[in-house]
């Protein structure tokens, strides 16, 4: 038998998870090989969705995990990448209870915030000398969005700060929630529709006076002439806004 | 390639819970280790930490991902990854685990056992003179705790490090408590595997605990080095002189002072026995 031989039967057996013998080596060493594997990878999901891990409890956290964990075998060299289709394998077991995927959505991009790129934000005075009619905004890379049915946001900022959390409620409307690093610190927010399709639109690249026209097309100029100032200010106080470069 | 300068010291794990106290006090410890795959990140807090305990201590790297004895050959994208980092750090050294990770696209996270043959031999050299290219410096190899041996072993677990250093020129980082959970597991003789270590090659020792499992020692990293680990760094301290030594604890971790007493005990007992040798 070659090396790449009992390398491959050594991995099969391990992701199989049965005691069924494995030619040339002991049952009771490859039992603890076995049960290793899945530690670890049980153990890096709950380091990674932490927040999910306490809402859930241990058992039904575990659980959860270990399914993933049969159905998932890790490719990459880093555990960092271990659990980018968690959010989906708990929606699938969540169906009825639909914050509890929204709370592993939140830790795992938080998570990648955490240790992203860097990328210093500017400070107001930096934009003194922009060219508002050309200039486009480009944002900190870690910065990302996605859209909530459920009050997940108070409940993780609960769960952090060891506190209560509220119970599990869905939104009138879907919200949307905007996570970044600011400095060191991954954070996240809850913003406005009216933020959410300014934001959508200057992340792809829109110029900010193109930005401007497309959101006053859809209603009242003055009004919204202060909700993009508003949104601006919002951006650079948060520490989104990497730079406003004309083209 | 450069040879790779002794260095005697006393050093622990750089972890998480204690990122605070080794950013304020420069006289903890004489070197830490760093796992390097938690700072081969893009960025954030990891390399901000990672940075400035630089400024403050030498700094061992030390991975688990290399998987020098995948028989599908080491991954370049690793090794440049990697190599990015040392260049970064500029560290003591860059080691890892004589094991594979994993095979064809598969990462178990684990330190998985070798046979011990000709043909895993050639495989490992062939892997280690690889990456020792890639990155430019001669890289230490650690033994890993082993729960299992195969049947178509040629060659004793010290035998094949021998020859693999004489090979490749690559040093080693010898896990005292590896040695021990490997040798109480299959029973061979610890003495004669210290022996049978090239002397000139060790760079580091690693010291630790482990946990009875049912049948057999698990290397759980998550006790206070036992007497028989003791025992057996004194021997190895004895054969191989003095040699960076740290406390490697990765699961139930406690406060550092717990950690640098520990360390402290470590620095004793090795001055008495360097003395007394």
């Amino acid at each position: 038998m070659t090396l790449l031989d009992t390398q491959r039967g050594f991995r099969d057996h391990i992701l199989a998870g049965t005691d069924a013998p494995l030619p040339g080596a002991p049952e009771r060493g490859l039992a603890v090989y076995r049960h290793a594997y899945r530690a670890q990878l049980v153990a890096s999901l709950r380091d990674t969705f932490e927040k999910t891990w306490t809402w859930l409890g241990d058992d039904a956290f575990d659980k959860a995990a270990r399914q993933y964990v049969e159905a998932h075998a890790p490719k990459s060299w880093t555990l960092n990448e271990y659990g980018d289709e968690f959010v989906r394998t708990l929606r699938a077991l969540y169906p009825g209870d639909a914050e509890v995927a929204e709370l592993a959505w939140l830790d795992w991009h938080l998570r990648r915030a955490f240790d992203g790129p860097d990328g210093d934000a500017i400070t107001p005075e930096a934009l003194g000398q922009v060219d508002w009619d050309h200039a486009v905004l480009i944002f900190v890379p870690t910065l990302t969005m996605g859209e909530v049915a459920t009050n997940c946001a108070a409940i993780w900022g609960a769960l952090a700060n060891n506190e209560t959390p509220p119970a599990a409620q869905r939104l009138a409307v879907p919200a949307t929630i905007r996570i970044w690093r600011s400095g060191l610190t991954p954070k996240y927010r809850t913003i406005e529709t009216f933020e959410q399709r300014a934001l959508t639109l200057a992340m792809a690249g829109s110029g900010f006076a193109d930005l401007c026209a497309l959101l006053v097309e859809d209603g009242d100029a003055d009004r919204a002439a202060q909700d993009v100032g508003a949104a601006l200010a919002s951006w650079l106080r948060d520490g989104l806004i990497r730079a406003a470069r004309t083209p | 390639m450069t040879a790779i300068p002794l260095f005697e010291g006393f050093g622990l794990g750089l972890r998480p819970p204690h990122f605070n106290e080794f950013l304020e006090r420069d006289d903890l410890v004489d070197f830490v280790e760093v796992i390097s795959e938690n700072f081969m990140v893009p960025g954030g807090r990891p390399l901000h930490v990672l940075d400035k305990v630089r400024e403050r201590y030498p700094v061992a790297m030390h991975g688990v991902s290399m998987s020098i004895g995948s028989a599908d050959g080491v991954k370049l994208d690793y090794l440049r990854r990697l190599k990015a980092l040392a260049t970064r750090v500029d560290p003591l050294w860059v080691s890892d685990h004589l094991c594979w990770t994993g095979v064809e696209g598969f990462n178990s996270h684990d330190l998985l056992p070798m046979p011990y043959t000709e043909e895993a031999m050639d495989l490992v050299c062939a892997n280690i003179a690889r990456a020792q290219d890639v990155l430019e410096r001669p890289i230490l190899m650690e033994n890993a705790s082993t729960y299992l041996t195969f049947a178509d072993d040629q060659m004793t677990e010290w035998e094949f490090i021998s020859e693999m250093c004489r090979r490749t020129g690559c040093y080693l980082l010898l896990d005292v408590n590896n040695i021990y959970v490997s040798g109480t597991n299959h029973g061979f003789d610890m003495d004669a595997y210290l022996a049978g270590i090239p002397a000139d090659r060790v760079r580091q020792m690693h010291l630790a605990g482990h946990s009875q499992g049912r049948e057999l020692l698990i290397d759980t990293h998550d006790e206070p080095v036992p007497d028989p680990v003791w025992a057996l760094y004194k021997k190895a301290v004895e054969r191989f002189g003095a040699r960076a030594s740290m406390i490697e604890r990765d699961d139930n971790i406690p406060p550092l002072a717990e950690l640098l007493a520990e360390l402290d005990v470590a620095r004793q007992k090795a001055g008495d026995w360097t003395r007394a040798a």
